[in-house]
C-alpha cells in the first residue's frame, strides 16, 4: 500500500475528526503508547465474519498472539475462530519463498475448511518485503474458484483506526456489490420488508442478538453486517440495503459514507446502549427508510420495550442510585455509556475521550455538565488518581484496564471487546445493572481491603 | 432451618455414624477401626471407604449373626477383639457399635471390661469403644463422637505442664481431607511449632506407597503416645464445631488453653489462623505465609466477577455448610440452597436458610432457585447431569475421579484453588449467549448452516 492511498483514507470528510488541527488520526508517540497497530484494527473489523478463513500471511506474532481472542459470536459456522496463518519461517523471509508459501496455504484453507471466502491479511514483514498480496490473491482465486480477498494493513501502516478503515476499503473494492441479495421470504405479519445494513456492530458475548428480535418484528432485515455474526455473501449485497447504521464507530464512516455515494444507502450514526439510544436508533431507521406506517410501528414498539426495561431495571436502579463511576472508553461509548448510567441513576464523575470527536465532546458536556472531566490519556495512575480524587464508586473500561482496576482493589466493569456478557438494547440494560451491582456490591472488597489482624500498629509495637 | 417432611430418603445425602467413627479410628496409628454389628456392616463401610481413598482399609467386624442377636453379642466383642490382639498386635482397637448392636441392647463398655478381665495378657492394647448407631447422627458426628471418645480413654488428667514443649495439638473435624491435615501441619510448621494432629489422616491416608507390601493395620496417624502427650502443648486448635465436646473434654483433661475455628477457608478464617499462631508461637507471620495471603487476595478480586451473585447450590455434613457457604457468601456468591443430612445447631448460627434433606431435595431446591453450580460428593453427578449443572465435588464418597482425599481446601493456597475452580465451572457454564436466528433466514443458507463440529468433521 502507498503512502498516497493512505493519505487518502486517513481524510475522511464523514469524519468530525477532520476538521481538527491534527487532520485525521493522531500521530503515535513513542514509548508512551499502549493502542494496537493497523493490523488489529483490520483484524477487529473483520475478525468476527464468521465463515471466512482469515489467514494471516507472516511470522507466528501476529496470529500467534491473537488468535481466538475476541468476544464475538456467530449463530452458524465457527470458522473465524480457527487462527490461521503462514507462519513464515527466516528461509521464507530471506529466500523470497513467503508468496508462495500463501498461495500454498490457501489452497489448504480452502481444502480443509470450504469457506465462503478467504480473507488474507498483510502484516509487516510481508508488507516490508514487498510481498504482492494482491497479486497472489488473484492467481489463488482464480485457480480454486474462491474468492481471496487481500487485507492489506500492516501494523506499522498506522493505527488500530486506519487498520478498521483499510479493511472497510477492501471489503468496499472486493467484495460489497459482488452479488445480488435474493428477495426477502414474505413477513409473517404481512407487513413490507425494508433491508438495512449495521456497520461497526460486532455482537460481542452475543448482544446484538438481544436486539435482533426487535427487527424482525418491524420489518427490518438485516442484509449485511460489518461485521457481527456475518457472512460473507450478506456483506456482498450491502450496497442494496435502504439504509445504514453505523454502531458506535468512527473508524468504518468511510464505508457508510461510499455506500451513501456510490450506491445512494442513506446512514446514521448510533448505539445500542442505553434505552434511550436503542430507541433513537430504531426511530432513525424508520425515518431514513420514510415509511409512515413503520414510524408509527415503530413508536408502538419503543413504547412497550421501554416500559418492559423500565420495569426490570427498577430494582436495580434502588441499588444503583447515586453510585458514582468513572467511565474510560473509546470514541462514541463515552457518551452512548454515560447517558445508560445516568439512566440508572448513577453519575459519570469523568469520562475518557482520547478517541472522542469534538462532536462527542459536545455531547458529554450537554449530558454531563459544561465543567465535566474529560480525560484525554488513560495510563492507569491518571485512571487511579481521578478514580480517588472524585470518589468514584466503579471504574467502567475495557480489559486492558481490568487488571490495573483490581489491583489497586478498586470495582471494575469491562465494557469492551473481549468481555463476557452483553449489554446492547433493551435487555441488555438489566445485565450492565446486574454486572455494576455485582462488582460495586461484592463483600469481598471489605475483606481484601482490610489490613492482616497482625499488621496493626499496636500489635507490631508489643512485638519487637 | 426447614427440614424436608417425606417418608422416602431419595438419593440419600446422609453417611452413617459408624462409617464416621471407624474414619477417625483410621487417623491413628497401628490402629484397627472394629465395628459391632453384623459383617456387611462393616463391608459396604470399607468398600465405601476403599473407593473414596483409593487404600486398603483395615476394617474388622464383630459378626453378630441371629444366635448372638437374640441371646446378646458380647462374646463376639470379646472375642472379636481377642482375635485382633492375638493376630495383629494393634497400638488401639477403635470399637464402634452400630444400628444393629445398640438396638439389641450391648453396653459396650461392660463388654471391653469382659475382654479386659478375660484377656490380662493384652493390657497393653489400648481400646477405645464408642457409641455410633446409625439411627442418630451422620458421618461427622460418629468421627467427633469417636474423638471425644479417643480423648476420654487415652488422654491422661493432669494439671497443665509448667514447661510446656513448643507444640500444639490440633483437633480435625471429619471435613478435613488428608491433604487438608498436611496443609494445616504446614502452616503450623511455618510458626516453628510442631503439631500433633487428632486423628491425623493426614499421615494415613493421605496415600503413599510403604516398603512393606501389606499391613493390617493403619500406617501411619495420631500414636498414642503422641495422645498421651497433648497436655504438654502450649495449645489446642480446634478446626470444625463438630468436636466442640471433644474440645471441652480435651481442655478439662489438660487444662491446655483452646482457641476454636469453624473453617478455614477464605481470608478471614485464614487470617484468624495466622494471627493465632503469631500469638502462640511469638513469632512474626512469616513472608510465605503473608505472600500465600497475598495470592488469596488477589484470586478474590479476580474471580469475583464470577462468583459475585452466582447462585450456588451446596450438600454436605454441617461443619462443611459452616465453612463452605460463608466463604462463598464472602465472594458476594448466593447460597440459593444448602442442604445438611442432619439437624445442627452449630450451622443454624452461620446459615439461617439450611435444608435437612437429601440429594433429591438439592436437587429440588437447585432447580426451584436456579442454581447455577453443584458442591457435593459424586452420589450427586446425577443429578447434576439431569439439571445440565456443573458439579464441584467435595466431602464423602468420592468415588468416580482420583485425588479427592488429596485436596486441599483450607488455607490460603487451598482457598485460592477453590476460588479458581469454581470460576472456572462458571464460566463454562455461562460462556455463550443463546443465538438468535432471523425469521428472514427463512429457506436462505443460513437457516441450516452447520456448527463448528460438522465443520470440523467435513474437514476431514
Amino acid at each position: 500500500m502507498n503512502a498516497a492511498e493512505i493519505r487518502a483514507l486517513l481524510d475522511e470528510p464523514a469524519c468530525p475528526h477532520n476538521a481538527k488541527e491534527k487532520s485525521g488520526c493522531a500521530r503515535l508517540a513513542p514509548g508512551s503508547t499502549a493502542g494496537g497497530c493497523a493490523f488489529d484494527g483490520a483484524q477487529i473489523a473483520l475478525l468476527p465474519v464468521a465463515d471466512v478463513a482469515h489467514v494471516v500471511h507472516g511470522p507466528i506474532s501476529c496470529a500467534g498472539n491473537s488468535w481466538d481472542n475476541r468476544g464475538a459470536r456467530s449463530s452458524g459456522p465457527a470458522l473465524y475462530r480457527i487462527g490461521m496463518t503462514t507462519d513464515l519461517s527466516e528461509i521464507d523471509v530471506t529466500m523470497g519463498r513467503s508468496e508462495k508459501r500463501l498461495f500454498y496455504a490457501i489452497k489448504d484453507a480452502i481444502e480443509k475448511f470450504r469457506p465462503a471466502a478467504v480473507f488474507v491479511y498483510a502484516t509487516c514483514v510481508t508488507a516490508l518485503i514487498g510481498d504482492d498480496l494482491e497479486a497472489v490473491c488473484k492467481a489463488a482465486a482464480s485457480r480454486w474458484g474462491v474468492p481471496v480477498i487481500p487485507i492489506d494493513a500492516a501494523g506499522f501502516y498506522g493505527t488500530k483506526n486506519l487498520g478498521n478503515r483499510l479493511a472497510g476499503e477492501a471489503m468496499l473494492k472486493y467484495v460489497i456489490g459482488t452479488a445480488e441479495p435474493s428477495p426477502p421470504p414474505p413477513h409473517p405479519a404481512g407487513i413490507p420488508t425494508y433491508d438495512v445494513n449495521l456497520i461497526g456492530e460486532y455482537n460481542i458475548a452475543g448482544e446484538f442478538w438481544k436486539v435482533a428480535p426487535l427487527f424482525d418484528e418491524l420489518g427490518l432485515r438485516i442484509l449485511g453486517r460489518l461485521s457481527g455474526d456475518a457472512r460473507f455473501h450478506e456483506i456482498q449485497t450491502m450496497h442494496r440495503a435502504r439504509a445504514t447504521m453505523v454502531v458506535c464507530a468512527k473508524a468504518l464512516l468511510n464505508v457508510a459514507r461510499k455506500l451513501q455515494d456510490a450506491h445512494g444507502v442513506p446512514f446514521f450514526e448510533g448505539s445500542f446502549y442505553g434505552i434511550a439510544d436503542t430507541s433513537a436508533a430504531l426511530r432513525d431507521f424508520a425515518r431514513l427508510i420514510g415509511d409512515d406506517d413503520l414510524t408509527r410501528r415503530t413508536e408502538a414498539l419503543i413504547a412497550r420495550e421501554e416500559a418492559k426495561a423500565n420495569a426490570a431495571l427498577d430494582p436495580w436502579r434502588a441499588r444503583l442510585a447515586g453510585k458514582r463511576a468513572l467511565l474510560y472508553t473509546g470514541g462514541v461509548k463515552s457518551w452512548s455509556i454515560v447517558s445508560a448510567l445516568q439512566d440508572l441513576g448513577m453519575t459519570v464523575v469523568a469520562t475518557g475521550t482520547k478517541k472522542s470527536t469534538a462532536e462527542d465532546k459536545a455531547r458529554i458536556q450537554e449530558l454531563m455538565g459544561a465543567d465535566a472531566k474529560m480525560l484525554d490519556e488513560g495510563s492507569p495512575k491518571l485512571l487511579l488518581s481521578t478514580f480517588h480524587e472524585y470518589h468514584a464508586d466503579i471504574l467502567i473500561a475495557g480489559g486492558r484496564n481490568l487488571y490495573t482496576a483490581l489491583k489497586a482493589r478498586i470495582p471494575f466493569l469491562d465494557i469492551n471487546q473481549e468481555r463476557e456478557f452483553g449489554y446492547a438494547g433493551y435487555d441488555g440494560m438489566a445485565e450492565l445493572a446486574k454486572q455494576l451491582a455485582l462488582s460495586m456490591e461484592s463483600p469481598m472488597w471489605e475483606a481484601v481491603r482490610k489490613p492482616a489482624p497482625w499488621a496493626s500498629p499496636v500489635r507490631r509495637m508489643v512485638r519487637s | 432451618m426447614s427440614a424436608s417432611v417425606k417418608p422416602l430418603s431419595v438419593s440419600p445425602l446422609k453417611t452413617s455414624q459408624p462409617l464416621g467413627a471407624a474414619l477417625a479410628f483410621l487417623g491413628l496409628e497401628r490402629a484397627m477401626p472394629l465395628l459391632h454389628g453384623s459383617q456387611g456392616c462393616t463391608a459396604f463401610g470399607k468398600t465405601f471407604l476403599v473407593r473414596h481413598f483409593r487404600e486398603p482399609i483395615p476394617l474388622q467386624t464383630t459378626a453378630m449373626e441371629q444366635v448372638s442377636t437374640i441371646m446378646g453379642a458380647d462374646a463376639n466383642v470379646v472375642e472379636a477383639l481377642r482375635a485382633i490382639c492375638d493376630k495383629n498386635r494393634p497400638a488401639v482397637v477403635g470399637l464402634a457399635t452400630t444400628g444393629l448392636s445398640e438396638t439389641q441392647g450391648v453396653d459396650i463398655h461392660r463388654a471391653v471390661r469382659e475382654f479386659r478381665d478375660a484377656h490380662p495378657e493384652f493390657a497393653d492394647v489400648a481400646v477405645v469403644a464408642v457409641n455410633t448407631p446409625d439411627f442418630v447422627g451422620c458421618l461427622e458426628t460418629g468421627f467427633a463422637a469417636a474423638v471425644e471418645a479417643i480423648v476420654e480413654n487415652l488422654v491422661p488428667v493432669r494439671g497443665r505442664s509448667a514447661t510446656p514443649a513448643r507444640r500444639v495439638n490440633v483437633l480435625a473435624s471429619a471435613m478435613l481431607t488428608p491433604g487438608d491435615v498436611e496443609a494445616i501441619r504446614e502452616w503450623v510448621e511455618a510458626f516453628g511449632l510442631e503439631a500433633t494432629v487428632l486423628p491425623d489422616l493426614g499421615d494415613s491416608l493421605d496415600g503413599h506407597l510403604i516398603a512393606e507390601e501389606f499391613s493390617p493395620l493403619t500406617v501411619g496417624g495420631t500414636s498414642c503416645a503422641e495422645i498421651a502427650a497433648m497436655g504438654d502443648a502450649m495449645a489446642t486448635l480446634v478446626v470444625g464445631a463438630s468436636l466442640e465436646r471433644a474440645a471441652d473434654k480435651l481442655k478439662a483433661r489438660t487444662g491446655v488453653p483452646d482457641y476454636r475455628f469453624a473453617g478455614l477457608m477464605g481470608l478471614e478464617a485464614c487470617d484468624a489462623f495466622t494471627d493465632t499462631l503469631a500469638r502462640i508461637s511469638g513469632q512474626a507471620v512469616p513472608r510465605r505465609v503473608e505472600r500465600w495471603r497475598d495470592q488469596l487476595r488477589d484470586a478474590m478480586v479476580d474471580s469475583h466477577f464470577m462468583l459475585g451473585f452466582a447462585p450456588i447450590a451446596l450438600a454436605g455434613d454441617p461443619d462443611w455448610l459452616a465453612m463452605f457457604a460463608p466463604f462463598l457468601r464472602g465472594m458476594g456468591a448466593d447460597i440459593t440452597a444448602a442442604v445438611s443430612p442432619v439437624r445442627a445447631d452449630h450451622i443454624a448460627d452461620t446459615l439461617a436458610e439450611f435444608t435437612v434433606g437429601d440429594l433429591e431435595d438439592l436437587e429440588r431446591l437447585a432447580v426451584e432457585r436456579g442454581a447455577e453450580l453443584i458442591v457435593a460428593s459424586s452420589h450427586a453427578v446425577e443429578s447434576a447431569q439431569r439439571l445440565g449443572l456443573p458439579l464441584l465435588r467435595a466431602g464423602f464418597p468420592q468415588y468416580d475421579r482420583l485425588g479427592g482425599h488429596a485436596r486441599r481446601w483450607v488455607g490460603y493456597r487451598g482457598s485460592r484453588q477453590a476460588l479458581f475452580d469454581i470460576a472456572n465451572l462458571l464460566l463454562a457454564k455461562n460462556h455463550d449467549a443463546k443465538p438468535y436466528r432471523s425469521l428472514y433466514w427463512r429457506d436462505t443458507p443460513r437457516a441450516n448452516e452447520a456448527g463448528a463440529a460438522a465443520q470440523a468433521a467435513a474437514a476431514r
